[in-house]
């Protein structure tokens, strides 16, 4: 079955559409929880703590964060390379274009696309800068997430990348959340609204939750 | 009317094609747009030149022969047939740009004219029913909730003209697909086929080189029989459905 359902162009979509949606509730968490750091250091910092704490006596010191991380790397990638290949299979469906344009028909698709690529490159910087420390600005110091977010904003470039990025995650949600009921057959014509609604909703308080830590830090609300 | 038609002349499916510039005179607004194009025909031959081959047949948007990409969209301005749209949808002096459909699954064979028999095999892959021959059955042998009846016709009603294809940014014959595939399944002559029907025609459209759908809404918006973008969601359940039935066993 697994076969059947990665060679067919409706498979493959189910694949974007499931792993899209494990990463859209991976970011609500996320976002809930960077919001955390309006409440002071002591408390963003133990939360982080928490983070790698969870599920203790059963797991044992950072298992959970592990088994996440290897579900969302599962996701980023069969995500990516299924995205990849079904636009290369669009691209080749269609070799000639119409001499006479209407850019509005693929507004959508192009938007999603590049946004993909915007929010892949931005997942490599984002670990590099504030979980592995590698690319970042200050003296990177790992248990110590408040002053890392704090440098990182601090820093023109820091904000810039992660201001494209957020406003990207939103319209591609936008976009992505809706598609995903089509994709999995729960989207109808009663449902439509609703959905896009949802969509839209989503979409908002994503961008504008993810976009407060930034602001925060700033406007010195976060310092 | 006068009218500068700007038409995608292409000699044969290996010839390079290109747009040739034309101006017609006498156009009258109760003409369909096919008549429009008849008139440049006859004066085409009349000047001894290759008239412009295009497709058509019924010409009363049943059949689903025309085609032509009108200033960029399928079937022109109008949510109908070429065959049914009018020149009063123009207005004196306009240059219009006329094009075959574009995919990779539907090559030009000359001029405007494309293969749409990818479409065919489509058909041929599951979009039928197995029933006994003889003499026809009583139309209330097997009996149909009226709800099932109303949306099996409003997807048999496509007429497999292509524009669901033609709009798509990629290509895709999802709309086309799925309204077969919907019209037979919620019947119960469709049952017996249900599963195999849309595995066998969603593999043979990936065969054809058709693309994927991003739900980018212009085949629905296209479509002159107004098949809904859900039709398409539809299918993907009953892909899935039958995936997971193809699965447990
Ligand atoms: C590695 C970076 C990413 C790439 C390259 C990428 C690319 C794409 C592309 C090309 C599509 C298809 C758009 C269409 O059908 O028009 C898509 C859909 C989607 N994406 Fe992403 N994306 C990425 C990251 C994300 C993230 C972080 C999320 C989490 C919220 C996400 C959620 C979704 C959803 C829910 C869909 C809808 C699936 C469907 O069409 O059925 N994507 N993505
Ligand atoms: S779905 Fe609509 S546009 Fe596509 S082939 Fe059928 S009638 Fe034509
Ligand atoms: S010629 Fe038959 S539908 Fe237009």
């Amino acid at each position: 079955m697994a076969r059947t359902v990665w060679d067919s162009t409706v498979g493959k979509k189910t694949v974007m559409a499931v792993s899209g949606l494990i990463m859209l509730l991976y970011l609500v968490a996320h976002m809930i929880g960077n919001l955390k750091i309006f409440f002071g250091a002591d408390e963003f910092n133990h939360y982080a703590h928490w983070l790698r704490t969870v599920g203790e006596p059963l797991m044992h010191y950072e298992w959970t964060l592990w088994v996440i991380r290897v579900v969302l790397v599962v996701a980023v990638v069969a995500h990516a390379v299924s995205a990849y290949q079904l636009s290369r299979r669009d691209i080749r469906a269609r070799p000639s274009k119409y001499v006479h344009k209407k850019p509005r028909a693929s507004y959508a698709t192009r938007t999603m696309r590049w946004g993909g690529i915007i929010l892949g490159l931005f997942i490599v910087w984002h670990i590099l800068d504030l979980t592995t420390g590698t690319v970042h600005s200050g003296g990177f110091e790992a248990g110590k997430p408040y002053q890392n977010v704090v440098d990182t904003f601090s820093t023109w470039y820091g904000n810039a990348i992660y201001i494209v990025a957020m406003l990207a995650v939103g319209l591609h949600i936008r976009h992505g959340f809706w598609s995903a009921a089509q994709t999995l057959g729960v989207g109808s014509r009663t449902r439509d609204r609703a959905l896009k609604a949802v969509a839209n909703v989503l979409a908002l308080l994503l961008t504008a939750g993810f976009l407060a830590v930034p602001v925060g830090v700033m406007t010195g609300v976060v310092s | 009317m006068k009218l500068t038609l700007r038409v995608w002349r292409q000699k044969n499916a290996d010839a390079e094609g290109a747009m040739s510039t034309y101006q017609v005179d006498g156009i009258s607004p109760d003409m369909s747009f096919l008549e429009m194009l008849d008139t440049l025909n006859e004066e085409l031959i009349l000047k001894g030149e290759e008239p412009v081959a295009f497709d058509h047949d019924c010409r009363e948007g049943i059949c689903g022969a025309c085609s032509l990409v009108i200033n960029g969209d399928a079937h022109g301005p109008e949510r109908t047939t070429t065959c049914q749209l009018h020149m009063r949808s123009f207005k004196d002096g306009d240059t219009i740009d006329i094009e075959p459909w574009r995919a990779a699954a539907f090559p030009v064979i000359k001029d405007l004219v494309v293969d749409r028999s990818a479409f065919d095999r489509i058909i041929q892959a599951g979009g039928y029913i197995s029933v006994p021959t003889g003499s026809a059955p009583d139309a209330h042998a097997t009996p149909v909730p009226k709800p099932d009846a109303d949306f099996a016709f409003e997807h048999a009603e496509c007429i497999g003209c292509g524009a669901c294809v033609a709009a798509c940014p990629n290509g895709a014959a999802m709309l086309f697909t799925s309204a077969k595939v919907n019209h037979l399944n919620v019947l119960p002559q469709g049952a017996p086929e249900r599963e195999t029907r849309v595995l066998d025609m969603v593999a043979q459209m990936d065969e054809e080189g058709f693309g994927g759908c991003t739900l980018a809404g212009e085949c629905a918006t296209a479509c002159p029989k107004g098949i809904p973008l859900t039709s398409i969601t539809g299918m993907n359940k009953e892909w899935l459905r039958a995936t997971r039935k193809a699965a447990k066993k």
